[in-house]
């Protein structure tokens, strides 16, 4: 569960079928996008873009019936707010055990919001190497980006205020599949 | 998640500060093995290392670990500098932070003045090494690689080996590794052990055969000739007879025993050369063990606001 602290329930926009369905609508996008999955390889932004990109992994191998590489990306050491942080964040394993040289690569991650997330992938992924080209998916797109950057692949387009919260739950991390909108008070 | 202005010494952290430490470094390391060995984290942070002792592998890697992070390094080389004018530790350190250094990295003779330099400067300080005192980070890259290599550090039996009284990293080993409730054994000759080392909560050893009958590692301290008052040891020669690690003697401790050395080494005094080459060895390692200490070090003081900012 994300940090609801303050928050109190909105509404739940996404349950875990609607979830799988949107899932498996981006991965059939990927690969018609891709026109295959050729140097394809999926890597998810921690921490719930980890188990979003493992996913759309699978259903890449089941439609197509071969499995693509699925790396990790931490962005920690690329942020952007390090330095108006009282508090160092702990930093996380980057696991990436392929070369991304020339190959197509899909950044995934559960909310796209101000983009400085993205932004920071980007950096990290450069330091790794040089794509082919980097697509990115992202589960749930809520608007105010505060820098020119756009997704390539939109589970559900959710218009938020500011003072909302999108709590995107995965099985893996949180026992349950779910988007919620919680609201700060 | 750790945070101080310095760290002078590993005595005074918890072992959940020096886990939280070495996880941190577990991700640097990935980082030096990378083809662009550098991320932006650190990037308009400045570090000056300040060494009145010389140093191989603590000053370059520090250098190495500020530059990996993007931090701007500078070296102080002391015998060019106004120290050799009798320009005072405080007035050096004050200078230093007057350009507007974030980070000082210092070692010194004296036990006791990266505290010195602590209390009178608003830059982070890191102790580097301060007379017979501490040296933490060596003890954190020991701590790291001993886990690394063995798991977990509660159960190990770990055997420090040589001249305990004059070795800083003896004692930052013996307060880290007692922090995880491993058992430190120390062994050397009786002119070489500290009084009342045994109120740090080791077992003392004068026999080097019994000192590492079954341990899990063996760490061999080198034997500092430059800080051996006349009289300590009847010769180099007998020390290595008697305390000198060979392969005989290695065959008493763990078959998958880790043999470990701070640097620089005396071979054939403290440490036969076959051992160093053996499979049990980890000394390489512990440098490049070292730069991602460090980093991470530098990761958890610097990033964030100035160091100062957060402490006033």
């Amino acid at each position: 569960m994300a940090d609801l602290k303050d928050t109190v329930f909105k509404a739940r926009v996404l349950d875990a079928e609607m979830m799988r369905r949107a899932l498996t609508r981006i991965a059939h996008e990927i690969i018609e996008k891709n026109t295959g999955i050729d140097d394809l390889a999926v890597i998810g932004i921690r921490r719930r873009g980890v188990p979003l990109a493992e996913r759309l992994a699978a259903i890449i191998k089941e439609i197509e019936g071969v499995s693509v590489p699925v790396g990790i990306l931490d962005i920690t050491l690329y942020r952007d707010d390090l330095t108006t942080l009282a508090v160092q964040p702990i930093v996380h394993k980057t696991e990436v055990p392929f070369s991304i040289n020339n190959k197509k690569i899909i950044l995934v991650d559960d909310v796209l919001y101000t983009g400085r997330t993205v932004r920071a992938a980007l950096d990290a992924l450069v330091d790794l190497g040089r794509p082919k080209l980097t697509q990115l998916a992202i589960l749930i797109d809520r608007g105010h980006r505060e820098l020119p950057i756009r997704a390539d692949f939109v589970g559900k387009n959710i218009p938020t205020s500011r003072k909302e919260l999108i709590a995107v739950n995965v099985e893996e991390i949180d026992g349950m599949d779910n988007v919620e909108i919680h609201e700060f008070v | 998640m750790w945070r101080t202005k310095d760290l002078l010494g590993l005595e005074e952290h918890s072992a959940d500060e020096i886990l939280s430490i070495l996880d941190t470094a577990e991700v640097m390391k990935d980082i030096i093995y990378r083809d662009i060995k550098k991320v932006p984290t650190l990037r308009g942070k400045s570090m000056v290392t300040l060494f009145y002792e010389n140093s191989t592998r603590t000053r370059s890697s520090f250098e190495m670990a500020g530059k990996y992070l993007s931090a701007d390094t500078s070296n102080l080389a002391i015998a060019n500098s106004s120290v050799a004018k009798g320009e005072s530790l405080i007035d050096t350190g004050r200078t230093l932070e007057a350009m507007g250094t974030d980070l000082i990295v210092i070692r010194h003779s004296a036990a006791g003045a990266p505290h010195l330099l602590a209390k009178n400067v608003k830059s982070g300080v890191v102790n580097a090494g301060d007379g017979m005192h501490e040296h933490p980070t060596q003890g954190l890259l020991d701590l790291f690689t001993m886990r690394q290599k063995k798991g977990n550090l509660a159960n190990l039996k770990v055997a420090i080996l040589g001249d305990i009284m004059h070795s800083r990293v003896a004692r930052s080993n013996i307060w880290g590794l007692s922090k995880f409730g491993a058992e430190v054994r120390v062994v050397g000759p009786s002119t070489l052990m500290p009084p009342e080392v045994e109120k740090m909560g080791v077992k003392q050893y004068y026999n080097i055969e019994k000192a590492l009958a079954g341990v899990d590692v063996v760490n061999v301290l080198r034997l500092q000739k430059e800080r051996q008052k006349k009289g300590l040891l009847p010769s180099l020669r007998e020390y290595s007879q008697l305390f000198g690690l060979t392969n005989e003697r290695m065959a008493l401790a763990k078959e998958d025993v880790l043999v470990m050395h701070p640097g620089p080494m005396n071979r054939g005094v403290e440490i036969m050369t076959d051992v160093y080459e053996s499979t049990h060895s980890s000394i390489d390692e512990q440098v490049t063990n070292g730069v991602a200490i460090r980093m991470a070090i530098l990761y958890l003081m610097l990033g964030g606001k100035s160091a100062y900012e957060n402490i006033n």
